[in-house]
C-alpha cells in the first residue's frame, strides 16, 4: 500500500506544495522521528505492555468483550502512518463503562489504516457489532443504482416522513478523532467545493457553524438541520469536539431534502429526506447527490474511502460497509401495543427508535423505523428490506383496525446469499 | 503515544492551515500564540511526544469567559516548560504578575518561619486549610501520562504516605475499589474528588481513564488530606476548623518534607526548580501552588464597596465557600493568597494571617457601625 507521503505525491497540489517546502521539511519529518524513535524505545521497556493494558472488568462494550492482555501486548506500539496508536481508539471504550442494556461498541479508527493495523481487534468487534458478518472472509457489495427499488411509495395516512443517510470520509485525511485543525478545514474545503458543483435539485449552500448568523442558526434549528457540539461522552472522550467550531457546518440543497453534515462524527453525513412516504424518491435523491458528489472530488484527484472487505470507511466501526440508516416516522399505534411487534420488527431485521433518533422514546404511537443491518448487504439491498418490512407493518396496523389477526412473518435473512 | 498527525503528510501542510481561530478567545494562552510563535512551536516536541497542539488544546476548545482569564494551556511533563518557553515565559509573566523568565523563585516549607496565625478569631473563621500540589520528577502529567505510569504514581504515592506515623498515620480509599459506606463517609467529610466535569480539565486529557489509579488517602484525624492523580500527580491538604493557621501550615510542611524524604529513600524526587519552584501542571500553580485560605464570616465588609480594593492591596482573593467559581453562602468567604509563584510558602501563609486578622478588624468596626477608611491598607 502506497505510504500517506507518497500518495500525496501522485495527486493534489504537488508541484505548489514541493516547491514551497523544498527537501527541507522532508529531512525535518525523518529527524524528528529519529529523536522520538530512541526516547519511544526507552518508555516502552520501562512501561511494558501489560503495565498499560486497561482494567476492563466493569466494561460492557464490543471492545471491552474483545480486548484481550495478547491482543493488547501485541498491538500497543505499532502506529498507523499519521501516528495513531491503539490507545487512542479505544479510549472512548475505555473512559465508558457502558450500560448493563445497550451494548457501545467502544473504539473508534482514528485514519482508514486503523482497521488495518489494529484488524485484530477490531475485526472481532465487526462481527459482533454487525452480528457476525466477518471481514476475514467476507465481502461487501456496494450498490447505488436506485432504479432497481420497488414498491417505494408508503401508504401516507401512517408514513410521515422518509430519510436515508449515511457517511462518506476523504481518503487521505485523518478521521475525527485524529485530524489535526488543518486536515479538518482540508476536508471542508474539499467537501464544500464539490457540494458548490451540485446543479439543478441538488443546488445548494453551505453554512459555516463558525460564520452563521442568529437568524441563519434559527432558521436551521426549525428545520431540525443544525447540529451541536457533541455533548456524549461517548463522543468527547474519542477526541471528535476538538476545536469546536472549527471548520464545521452544514450544507443543504435549496428544496431542503438534501443535506449533508461536515466534520461532525464523520467528515461528511449525507442526509436525503423529505415529507411523506415516496421512500423511491429520497432514494434516487440520495444515490444522484452522493454519486454527483463522487464524481466532482474525483475530477480534483481525491476518492472516498472505501475498500471491498469493509466497503465505506467511517469513524465508528458500526457505520460500517453501507454506513446506511435508511428509516420512515410512521404510525403504528395498534401493532405496536401488539405484543409480537419486536419479534416482528426482529424477523425483518428493522429496528424501532423514538423520533428524536437513536435513544429517544417513540412520542404518540410515532415510531422511527429503519434498517438494522449496516454490512454484507447493498444500498439498495438495505432499503429494498426497509421498504418491504415498513409496508408489512402498515397492513399489520390496517389489519389490527379492522380487528384481524396479523402474522409474525418468516426471519428475512441477512447477508446475501 | 505518538502526537496526532505526526505523519509525514502532516508535516508538509503549512503551519498557517494548522493555526487555530483565537479570534473569539480570552484566555492568557490565546494572547501571546502568535502566528510566528506557532509556527516555530509546532515542529518540537517534548522527549515523551508532548506538542505544542496536546499544550494548547484545552485553550483552543474553551475561548473563556469577558470576565474570567483561564490560563488556556497546560504542560505535558516537565520538559514542557523547557522546550517550549517561547509561550510558557510570556504566560507565566501574565499571569503571575510579571514574573520574569530571569526571575529566581524562593522555596521555604520551615513553619517556625511563620509569625502568629495561631490565632484568627473563631468567631469569624470557621476553618482553615492550606494546599499545594506535587509532581514525581520522571513521569509524564495528568494530560498525558499513560495508564502504566499513572498507575506507577498511584503505587510510589501509596507506599510514601504508607510510611507516615504519629498523627500523620492514615489510609488509601482507590477509587475504582470504595465501597459505598467508604464512599459516603468521604462526601460527608468533603473529601471525595468526583470526576472532573469542567471542560477546562476534560479538553486537556485530564479525565482518561477514569477513575483508573485515581483515590484519596487521608490521615485518621482528618487533618491531612492527598488527592492522587486527580489535576495533578499528588494534591497535598491540611486542614482543619477553627482559626488556628499556624498548626495547620506546621501539618502542612511537616507532612509534606516527610512525604519528600520518603520518596527519595526510594530513589524519586519533586519536580523542582529554581526558576519556577514546584512544576505543576497548570502553569497557574507554579512556584508554591500554594493555596492557604480560611472560610470567614463577613457579612458587612462583603457588603462594603472598598471590599473588593481591600483585598486587592492585600494580595488575596475571595470565592465562595464551595471552592473556585463558587458564590459565597450567608456572608461566608473563602479568602486565600491571590499568588503562587514568586513569593515562599511562609510569605503566602503570612499574608493570609495578617490579611485575614485585618479583614477581621474592618468587620468588626461596620457591626459597629464605625469607619473603616484609617485601616485601609498600603498595596503589598
Amino acid at each position: 500500500m502506497a505510504s500517506t507521503f507518497s500518495r500525496m505525491l501522485m495527486g493534489r497540489r504537488t508541484a505548489m506544495l514541493l516547491a514551497s517546502l523544498g527537501t527541507g521539511a522532508l529531512a525535518t519529518g525523518y529527524l524528528m522521528s529519529d529523536v522520538n524513535h530512541a526516547a519511544v524505545i526507552d518508555r516502552t521497556k520501562l512501561f511494558p505492555p501489560s503495565s498499560d493494558y486497561p482494567d476492563l472488568r466493569k466494561h460492557n462494550n464490543c471492545m471491552a468483550s474483545h480486548l484481550t492482555p495478547a491482543i493488547y501486548c501485541r498491538l500497543r506500539d505499532k502506529l498507523t502512518p499519521s501516528g495513531w496508536s491503539l490507545d487512542q481508539c479505544i479510549q472512548t471504550g475505555v473512559d465508558n463503562p457502558g450500560h448493563p442494556f445497550i451494548k457501545t461498541v467502544g473504539m473508534v479508527a482514528g485514519d482508514e489504516e486503523s482497521y488495518e493495523i489494529f484488524s485484530d481487534i477490531f475485526d472481532a468487534v465487526i462481527k459482533e457489532r454487525h452480528n457476525g458478518y466477518d471481514p476475514r472472509t467476507m465481502k461487501h457489495h456496494t450498490d447505488l443504482d436506485s432504479s432497481k427499488v420497488t414498491h417505494g411509495q408508503f401508504d401516507e395516512r401512517y408514513v410521515l416522513s422518509s430519510r436515508v443517510r449515511t457517511g462518506r470520509s476523504i481518503r487521505g485525511l485523518s478521521l475525527p478523532p485524529a485530524c489535526t485543525r488543518a486536515e479538518r478545514r482540508e476536508v471542508e474545503r474539499v467537501a464544500t467545493m464539490a457540494l458548490s458543483g451540485l446543479k439543478g435539485d441538488l443546488a445548494g449552500r453551505y453554512y459555516r457553524l463558525t460564520e452563521m448568523t442568529e437568524q441563519e442558526q434559527q432558521r436551521l434549528i426549525d428545520d431540525h438541520f443544525l447540529f451541536d457540539k457533541p455533548v456524549s461522552p461517548l463522543l468527547t472522550c474519542a477526541g471528535m469536539a476538538r476545536d469546536w467550531p472549527d471548520a464545521r457546518g452544514i450544507w443543504h440543497n435549496f428544496d431542503k431534502t438534501f443535506l449533508i453534515w461536515i466534520n461532525e462524527e464523520d467528515h461528511t453525513r449525507v442526509i436525503s429526506m423529505e415529507k411523506g412516504g415516496n421512500m423511491k424518491r429520497v432514494f434516487e435523491r440520495f444515490c444522484r447527490g452522493l454519486k454527483e458528489v463522487e464524481k466532482l472530488i474525483q475530477e480534483r484527484g481525491w476518492e472516498f474511502m472505501w475498500n471491498e472487505r469493509l466497503g465505506y470507511i467511517l469513524t465508528c466501526p458500526s457505520n460500517l460497509g453501507t454506513g446506511l440508516r435508511a428509516g420512515v416516522h410512521v404510525r403504528l399505534p395498534h401493532l405496536s401495543k401488539d405484543p409480537r411487534f419486536n419479534k416482528i420488527l426482529d424477523n425483518l431485521r428493522l429496528q424501532k427508535r423514538g423520533t428524536g433518533g437513536v435513544d429517544t422514546a417513540a412520542v404518540g404511537d410515532v415510531f422511527d423505523i429503519s434498517n438494522l443491518d449496516r454490512i454484507g448487504r447493498s444500498e439498495v439491498e438495505l432499503v429494498q428490506l426497509v421498504i418491504d418490512g415498513v409496508n408489512y407493518l402498515i397492513d399489520c396496523e390496517k389489519r389490527l383496525e379492522k380487528s384481524q389477526d396479523i402474522k409474525v412473518p418468516p426471519p428475512v435473512s441477512q447477508f446475501r446469499k | 503515544r505518538m502526537p496526532r498527525g505526526r505523519g509525514m503528510a502532516s508535516l508538509a501542510l503549512y503551519s498557517d492551515q494548522e493555526l487555530p481561530d483565537l479570534s473569539k478567545h480570552n484566555n492568557h494562552m490565546a494572547k501571546v500564540l502568535t502566528r510566528e510563535m506557532y509556527a516555530k512551536l509546532r515542529e518540537k516536541q517534548t522527549t515523551s511526544g508532548f506538542t505544542l497542539d496536546d499544550i494548547i488544546q484545552t485553550g483552543v476548545d474553551n475561548p473563556g469567559h469577558p470576565f474570567i482569564m483561564t490560563v488556556g494551556c497546560v504542560a505535558g511533563d516537565e520538559e514542557t516548560y523547557e522546550v517550549f518557553k517561547d509561550l510558557l515565559d510570556p504566560v507565566i509573566q501574565d499571569r503571575h504578575g510579571g514574573y520574569k523568565p530571569t526571575d529566581k523563585h524562593k522555596t521555604d516549607l520551615n513553619p517556625d518561619n511563620l509569625k502568629g496565625g495561631d490565632d484568627l478569631d473563631p468567631n469569624y473563621v470557621l476553618s482553615s486549610r492550606v494546599r499545594t500540589g506535587r509532581s514525581i520528577r520522571g513521569f509524564c502529567l495528568p494530560p498525558h501520562c499513560s495508564r502504566g505510569e499513572r498507575r506507577a504514581i498511584e503505587k510510589l504515592a501509596v507506599e510514601g504516605l504508607g510510611a507516615l506515623d504519629g498523627d500523620l498515620k492514615g489510609k488509601y480509599y482507590a477509587l475504582k475499589n470504595m465501597t459505598e459506606e467508604e464512599q459516603q463517609q468521604l462526601i460527608d467529610d468533603h473529601f471525595l474528588f468526583d470526576k472532573p466535569v469542567s471542560p477546562l480539565l476534560l479538553a486537556s486529557g485530564m479525565g482518561r481513564d477514569w477513575p483508573d489509579a485515581r483515590g484519596i488517602w487521608h490521615n485518621d484525624n482528618k487533618t491531612f488530606l492527598v488527592w492522587i492523580n486527580e489535576e495533578d500527580h499528588l494534591r497535598v491538604i491540611s486542614m482543619q476548623k477553627g482559626g488556628n493557621m499556624k498548626e495547620v501550615f506546621k501539618r502542612f510542611c511537616t507532612g509534606l518534607t516527610k512525604i519528600e524524604s520518603l520518596f527519595k529513600t526510594k530513589g524519586h524526587e519533586f519536580m523542582w526548580n529554581e526558576h519556577l519552584g514546584y512544576i505543576l501542571t497548570c502553569p497557574s500553580n507554579l512556584g508554591t501552588g500554594l493555596r492557604g485560605g480560611v472560610h470567614v464570616k463577613l457579612p458587612h465588609l462583603s457588603k462594603h464597596e472598598k471590599f473588593g480594593e481591600a483585598l486587592k492591596k492585600l494580595r488575596l482573593q475571595k470565592r465562595g465557600t464551595g471552592g473556585v467559581d463558587t458564590a459565597a453562602v450567608g456572608g461566608i468567604f473563602d479568602i486565600s493568597n491571590a499568588d503562587r509563584l514568586g513569593f515562599s510558602e511562609v510569605e503566602l501563609v503570612q499574608m493570609v494571617v495578617d490579611g485575614v486578622k485585618l479583614l477581621i478588624e474592618m468587620e468588626k468596626r461596620l457591626e459597629k457601625g464605625q469607619s473603616i477608611d484609617d485601616l485601609m491598607p498600603a498595596q503589598k
